[in-house]
């Protein structure tokens, strides 16, 4: 009833292939464009107040959409699993830090591009092992790259620049006079940054996976010796997917730093942060980009929401709030692998399906 | 039946909202964390930092007649947690903040002035905060870890002279570990002695089973330690596996509480630690805390906690906010001030001899005042060392060799103000 496709007919081959070709999708995606980029940005989240919804809810979620966006394609699109996502974004924030200090004049924006760049070069690197070993040996290979660029944004303090601290500190940027990193920035203006970089990167990985490359992921994925007998070499494929996933998450590392956190040490990058996002990819949908999009939303912002309203609400203090989030994001995960393990992105597929029918089953 | 739905929305939201604001109480927010690794030693310091409070809402109605409100944030010593506990105190006048976190400090450092609230990390945070010229909105009384780690120097030249020793130095792998090291690159050539690192990162705390190798192989002359968390009693029964002695071994003021050695008990006779104030329960303050707090039982605090090395500590925390709030009041005439007003009170509080005796802290704590320039106060440490049982003042206060620290702060003060374009200093009269 709500949902329904009757009477929309597609008389071009560009409609049938358009992002949206349902009419009530765009109605859909108009909705959410309306929450994400005026309804919240203006009025906040209901019981939370606008700087906290602002800085430790929005800014964060779309930074962690671009990370699980760039997982999922390494690991839902070509099927090559990763343990050192946090790793790769590190590399994104401490190049992009570099990158900002050795040119000081540089736009802050082509910095964060920057270093995605870097950090693609770098995924390449580690992905080599991929060529030859599959699944959980591959798997251990990037754990191995996990620990070693732990250890380097620790042991090579070039990479900090001396800094004592060994910390990683922002530095002021402004573009067009309006104030775009360190501590004098508005938290609105660092949320449309974030936000215009993930647009911008979901329309790009939306093409590439429909494109050619994409497809010869997929194919890599599904079964990678008949894909190399229909003439995809694993060698691009693979690398490819490796840089073209490195490359959003070191951006989404870079903007971790700069556009959120403020400061960041080594920690920030370690193995637990790891299986966040991986998780993230998991609970969203394997293979899906709108799967990215709910399970950061999932993972991220139901902990932070539930632990606010629980202090300022009910009254329950802390750390109790922060045991039983973690309790039941723990749970939310079981029963969303048991019940449905193509996660969110599947249940949202279905209950599609079932809104064409409602209220008449058939 | 959507109707309903959505009035109990608005209804819920309007509760919500309303619940959320609440003025007219001194609001002092304190990062702690009961949960994670570190949960031993945060659950002391913020049942310390609270119940000092509490015990002034319960015993004298609050500072000058107003309330105060101490709002935890739950932060697990996770570096990110910060931002999102920094975020929910804005927008309701907090006083000042207490990250404690070295990490923390560092990401909410450069937001202070812009917010104008103060930040206070007491005993920890970034060492060359100490110069009040260059951070207007830090303050790290009553001393920094440079400091500190002079005032051991010194300890161990006065046991056995500094000269051709050796000294390993092992520490948690992160800004708070790392802080010192400068002091030990700089003094090491003047004063004649080597030394060797010994990075532990934070999830081997538990397995520093290699570097107690290095240790055996090196034979250093005295040990130092900049630990955190379940790495204390860990390498406290590392170094009695590898028969290092323990006299030798000295903790800095978060390596020596009694949650870590407590655990090892009569093992552990032997080990010194650096602290700026004593334990025990024989101090007025913290007696106050027990009668009108613990023992009517408004507090998470079992009766183990008051007395204990990082629960006192943290009362003198508390106490010293307490005290800057009181001195803010009195120089503005506000009863309910504002975080400006807080910094003014920091930089403006007496806390000599008769002042500490009046508030119940006299023989725990040195005296301290305020200032302007000097972010860091005294700076003055003690050693204390494990009797089997108990923590037992060994020495009387080591002054940091104030010339090496002062200059060394300058100069790091100088670099992160170069780092940070346009960062905002003040002129001290």
């Amino acid at each position: 009833m709500y949902f329904r496709e009757t009477g929309q007919f597609k008389s071009k081959y560009k409609e049938e292939l358009a992002a949206f070709p349902i009419f009530e999708d765009k109605i859909g995606i108009a909705i959410a464009a309306l929450l994400a980029f005026v309804l919240i940005p203006i009025f906040g989240l209901p019981g939370l107040s606008w700087d906290f919804t602002m800085s430790a809810v929005m800014i964060p979620v779309v930074i962690f959409t671009i990370t699980t966006l760039g997982l999922n394609i390494l690991l839902g699109f070509a099927g090559q699993i990763s343990l050192g996502t946090a790793a790769f974004m590190g590399v994104g924030a401490y190049s992009c830090y570099k990158i900002m200090t050795i040119f000081p004049d540089l736009n802050a924006l082509i910095c964060v591009v920057l270093s995605g760049v870097v950090t693609a070069f770098v995924g390449t690197i580690f992905g080599l092992p991929s060529l030859r070993i599959k699944g959980f040996y591959l798997m251990v290979a990037t754990l191995a790259a996990q620990f070693f660029l732990e250890w380097a944004f620790i042991r090579i303090p070039w990479l900090y620049n001396y800094n004592i601290s060994g910390a990683i500190e922002v530095p002021y940027k402004e573009m067009f006079g309006i104030v775009l990193t360190g501590a004098k920035s508005e938290p609105l203006t660092r949320y449309f940054v974030c936000l215009g970089f993930l647009v911008v990167l979901t329309w790009l990985a939306s093409n590439v996976i429909r494109g050619r490359i994409g497809r010869s992921w997929m194919m890599i994925r599904d079964m990678d010796i008949a894909a190399e007998l229909i003439g995809v070499r694993p060698l691009t494929a693979k690398l490819s997917a490796f840089a073209f996933s490195s490359f959003y998450i070191g951006i989404s590392g870079a903007l971790m730093v700069f556009f959120w956190l403020g400061a960041a040490e080594v920690e920030s990058f370690d193995i637990n942060h790891s299986f966040t996002y991986l998780f993230m990819v998991i609970i969203g949908g394997l293979g899906s980009i709108t799967g990215c999009y709910f399970g950061a939303i999932l993972v991220w912002v139901i902990p932070v929401i539930l632990k606010e309203y629980g202090k300022s609400v009910f009254g329950i203090d802390a750390f109790v709030m922060e045991n039983f989030t973690t309790i039941l994001l723990g749970v939310v995960m079981v029963v969303i692998l048991i019940v449905e393990p193509h996660g969110l992105a599947r249940i949202w597929q279905i209950a599609k399906q079932k809104l064409r029918l409602w209220p008449f089953p058939y | 039946m959507k109707k309903t739905i959505i009035s109990a929305f608005v209804a819920v939201s309007t509760l919500i909202t309303t619940v959320g604001m609440s003025f007219g109480d001194l609001l002092v927010p304190v990062m702690t964390y009961r949960v994670g690794p570190f949960a031993a030693n945060g659950t002391q310091n913020a049942n310390g930092f609270v119940d000092y409070l509490t015990m002034l809402n319960e015993r004298d109605g609050g500072i000058n007649g107003v309330k105060i409100k101490v709002e935890e944030c739950e932060t697990g010593y996770k570096a990110e947690k910060g931002v999102e506990c920094y975020e929910s105190y804005r927008g309701k006048n907090p006083l000042v903040h207490t990250p404690n976190s070295t990490g923390i400090t560092l990401q909410i450092l450069a937001k202070a002035p812009e917010d104008k609230t103060p930040i206070l990390t007491m005993g920890y945070g970034l060492s060359a905060a100490a110069k009040g010229e260059t951070f207007p909105w830090a303050f790290n009384y009553p001393t920094s870890y440079f400091s500190q780690m002079t005032s051991i120097l010194k300890y161990i030249d006065s046991q056995t002279g500094l000269k051709d020793q050796k000294i390993g130095f092992i520490f948690l792998e992160s800004g708070y570990g790392r802080e010192p090291i400068p002091v030990l690159e700089q003094l090491a050539p003047k004063f004649g002695f080597e030394y060797f690192l010994l990075p532990v990162a934070g999830k081997d705390a538990q397995n520093q089973s290699s570097h107690w190798l290095t240790v055996r192989k090196e034979k250093p002359d005295w040990m130092i330690m900049w630990g955190w968390g379940v790495m204390n009693p860990t390498a406290v029964k590392a170094a009695i596996k590898s028969r290092y002695p323990l006299d030798r071994f000295v903790g800095n003021w978060w390596s020596a509480g009694d949650v870590d050695l407590g655990p090892i008990g009569e093992a552990g006779k032997g080990y010194k630690g650096a602290t700026f104030n004593a334990t025990g329960t024989d101090f007025p303050a913290v007696q106050d805390v027990i009668k009108y707090v613990v023992s009517k039982g408004i507090t998470k605090t079992g009766s183990e906690g008051p007395g204990t090395v990082l629960y006192n500590r943290a009362l003198w925390n508390a106490a010293l906010i307490a005290e800057a709030i009181k001195t803010a009041q009195d120089i503005t005439g506000k009863k309910e001030i504002t975080g400006e007003d807080m910094r003014i009170g920091l930089e403006n509080f007496v806390l000599d001899e008769a002042r500490l005796k009046e508030l119940g802290f006299a023989g725990m704590v040195a005296p301290i005042v305020g200032s302007c320039k000097d972010h860091e106060g005294a700076g003055a440490a003690f050693i204390q060392q494990w009797d089997g049982s108990k923590w037992v003042k060994i020495t009387d206060a080591i002054d940091p060799m104030k010339d090496i620290a002062q200059e060394m702060l300058t100069k790091a003060a100088a670099q992160y103000a170069s780092n940070n374009a346009g960062w905002t200093t003040q002129t001290c009269k």
